[in-house]
């Protein structure tokens, strides 16, 4: 099944790497992967979307929070969010087709980018499957090319971040005790 | 300015912080300058003769300590080497620090010599790791890296540092505080969940306690030992676990799982209480999973809450440190008694357990005209009366040695546990015997492991470090062999070792003592001749080559399904 994942992370170097390089150890599927800063320009909001068991989900979430970098791991799967993507096709239209290319277009709330005597760069935004359906209206007046985003999503519920405190000792005392 | 000096300095400076006393690596050219640095510095550098032994060596040293182990090594070959026990420790959790050389910043992502990508190779093997891009940032970074690799569930954590980094010069400010707001340490144990385990167990009627490696790590075995006795419940250690518990405490049962004892691993089946503490459910242990304690309830306890329900889920999750938690239960314990506690099937659950003891216990083979393995470990565990360090190689001499082997406190018991990587006994040791002078040191390794570390007998001589090397010489990969014998049809492929080096001259090579055995009884004077050396002894212990480990269970099989003894005569190759 699919799962939404979305991480608050540090901006340190390899964060990224970590993150997906965890995934691919564990064996799970990446199906998309946005990141980008947040308000915070030291830490960036990654929504990554993961083809596991149901059986596996919370473990993901789990190893997440143990990488250092990651401030907060959240399943959005079943949690009330909103969910979005965003897709550019380029078409081909022959003059007879560029009005109900159009609107067709219009019908899906998609807006035109760039027009030219050879068609349309598109742009549209909605759920994946929407998307999904407008690619396949899209595909059905000739050659496309297509450019998806990968899904981002935002929680409608308030998620406290909960942050670690300095750790005041620093060398041999910040050990746990020894034997 | 007193304070200015090199990064390469500065970075001696905060391991002195961190009480590191000794380290081990092997130089080269990126490591110049902290070699330079060194050179006159009070923390005791230890020269191996390979950079995967250095990491053996400060896991041999923090497993036999509990403090942070720290290996060195230069770039790419020498960092690459690492990865091994970088794994290893990962497997085993245990805390190391690995500073690893890098090419000058400038020529990072050139291909320069020696160049590989530390960073990325190790991100997989390690806990955390750091690539330091400039100097301000080293101390900061190497101080976290210590902090990382000891607090919560211990691991392994690379720093990886360029050549100018150690060469720039800058003033030294000692860092006081560390900084990382997305790393999270639990250690207590939510309350209302201990008090439904504490309820729960007293209320057993067949309670069983599986406690593991994290009981070791977190210096909990006093605190297990009074939760044992307090609810006199059977207890078996794990492979990791062993010495957790004194293997002399009456409750204890010995060693579950794949080359577990019948009582132990039946114990684990049949009981409605399992007591999981500082384990991960390893497939070693559960045999198949789906048979594993089918009708306990699961009480687990464990520091990284990713352990909890990866494998079995449990009815009652705890993620807190082991030895704090164990704390709480027992006072709760000691509170509360054991009100509710159902006396008469308790005490026909010791019987059963008795029963099953006497039933199939591990009895040591022995023969007057060969050298039985297990003969070699009961001579061991005779010389070593539960107090010695017994650092273990991988494969059947490392399970004969878990299953007869006393330990009678923790952080004796040393092996590589998760990874299972040959070549780790010796160079344990080494670790182990500089981290511990006062201890008398066992190398306990098979021909094959002890081939693949055979250059750090250049270190032990170097040192003169009084290690009793004790080879369990079968003439075979003997694990391997098992294997092949029992699933393979006994088509014996790439498993005989011959050529094994006359010990005798081996050591003396290296100037120090060796011998070769074959007679059963030479065994204990041999033995005792070793110990009573008292520099490094190489014994050579030529034993029965087509013993199997037993019990055992086949793997994908459920532990109480156990093959106790040889199916059948065992066949011998022409």
């Amino acid at each position: 099944m699919l799962q939404i994942v979305s991480l608050l992370v540090e901006n340190k170097p390899g964060a990224l790497m970590r993150i997906t390089g965890l995934l691919s150890q564990r064996g799970y599927n990446i199906e998309s992967l946005t990141v980008a800063r947040t308000l915070d320009p030291q830490v960036s909001r990654m929504t990554i979307v993961v083809d596991v068991d149901a059986a596996v989900r919370q473990q993901v979430i789990k190893q997440m929070n143990k990488l250092v970098n990651v401030l907060q791991a959240v399943d959005l799967t079943d949690s009330p969010a909103v969910r979005r993507e965003m897709v550019l096709v380029r078409v081909r239209t022959a003059q007879e087709t560029r009005t109900a290319v159009l609107k067709e277009a219009e019908i899906f709330g998609a807006r035109v980018v760039v027009s030219s005597t050879e068609g349309y760069a598109l742009e549209a935004t909605g759920d994946p499957e929407k998307l999904d359906e407008f690619i396949d209206v899209m595909h059905s007046y000739g050659e496309i090319e297509t450019t998806r985003s990968g899904v981002v999503a935002v929680s409608l519920e308030t998620k406290k971040l909960k942050l670690q405190p300095p750790v005041q000792q620093v060398g041999q005392a910040s050990w746990p005790v020894l034997p | 300015m007193p304070n200015l000096m090199n990064g390469a300095k500065m970075l001696l400076e905060c391991l002195a912080r961190e009480g590191v006393d000794c380290f081990f690596g092997y130089p080269g050219g990126v490591t110049l300058p902290l070699y330079d640095a060194i050179y006159d510095h009070h923390i005791r550098h230890v020269l191996v003769r390979h950079e995967e032994n250095a990491c053996f060596a400060a896991e041999g040293y923090a497993r036999a300590t509990g403090k942070v182990g720290v290996c060195c090594a230069t770039s790419g070959p020498g960092a690459t080497n690492l990865v091994t026990g970088l794994v290893d420790a990962m497997m085993d959790s245990i805390p190391i620090v690995a500073l690893t050389g890098q090419v000058t910043s400038k020529l990072i992502g050139s291909d320069a010599f020696q160049e590989a990508d530390t960073f990325g190779i190790t991100r997989s093997c390690t806990k955390h790791n750091y690539l330091v891009k400039k100097l301000e940032d080293l101390p900061q970074i190497v101080h976290e890296a210590f902090y990382i690799a000891a607090s919560g569930r211990p691991g392994p954590v690379l720093v990886d540092i360029p050549k100018d980094v150690f060469q720039a010069q800058g003033h030294y400010a000692p860092v006081t505080s560390i900084h990382l707001p997305g790393y999270k340490v639990y250690t207590e144990g939510h309350t209302g969940q201990i008090r439904r385990a504490v309820q729960m167990m007293s209320e057993a009627e067949r309670p069983f306690i599986y406690a593991g490696g994290g009981i070791v790590a977190a210096n909990a075995s006093a605190e297990l030992r009074e939760l044992v006795e307090l609810l006199d419940a059977p207890a078996v250690t794990t492979l990791m676990g062993l010495g957790g518990l004194p293997s002399n405490h009456p409750n204890f049962v010995s060693m579950p799982g794949m080359h577990g004892s019948y009582a132990a691993n039946m114990g684990m089946t049949h009981c409605d209480v399992l007591i999981a503490l500082g384990v991960r459910f390893d497939d070693r242990v559960t045999g198949r999973l789906a048979a594993f304690a089918p009708n306990a309830k699961v009480i687990h306890v464990d520091i990284d809450p990713a352990e909890i329900g990866k494998n079995r889920t449990p009815d009652v999750p705890i993620v807190g440190d082991v030895k704090r938690v164990l704390g709480r239960m027992n006072s709760e314990l000691g509170r509360t008694g054991l009100l509710a506690c159902p006396t008469a099937a308790r005490q026909a659950w010791w019987s059963q357990i008795r029963a099953w003891k006497a039933e199939h216990p591990l009895v040591p083979v022995t023969s007057d005209s060969e050298i039985k393995p297990q003969h070699l470990m009961m001579e061991i565990d005779r010389l070593s009366a539960g107090e010695a360090i017994v650092c273990s190689d991988v494969g059947q001499h490392q399970m004969w040695a878990a299953q007869l082997i006393r330990f009678y406190g923790p952080r004796l018991w040393i092996n590589s546990g998760g990874l299972g990587a040959m070549g780790f006994g010796l160079p344990s040791a080494i670790g182990a015997q500089f981290a511990r002078p006062d201890k008398l040191v066992f190398a306990l390794v098979g021909d094959g492991g002890f081939q693949m570390s055979i250059p750090e007998l250049s270190t032990i001589a170097s040192h003169g470090l009084p290690i009793k090397i004790v080879v369990m010489n079968n003439g075979y990969l003997g694990m391997v062999r098992q294997w092949q014998e029992l699933f393979y049809n006994n088509r014996l492929s790439s498993v005989e070792l011959d050529c094994f080096p006359d010990a005798e001259k081996l050591a003396g090579a290296y100037g120090f003592k060796g011998r070769t055995i074959d007679k059963p009884w030479e065994l204990a004077s041999a033995l005792e001749e070793a110990v009573r050396e008292p520099g490094p002894y190489l014994l050579n212990v030529k034993v029965s080559p087509y013993e199997n480990v037993y019990p055992m269970v086949p793997a994908g099989g459920a532990i109480n399904e156990m093959v106790l003894a040889p199916p059948q005569p065992v066949a011998v190759p022409e």
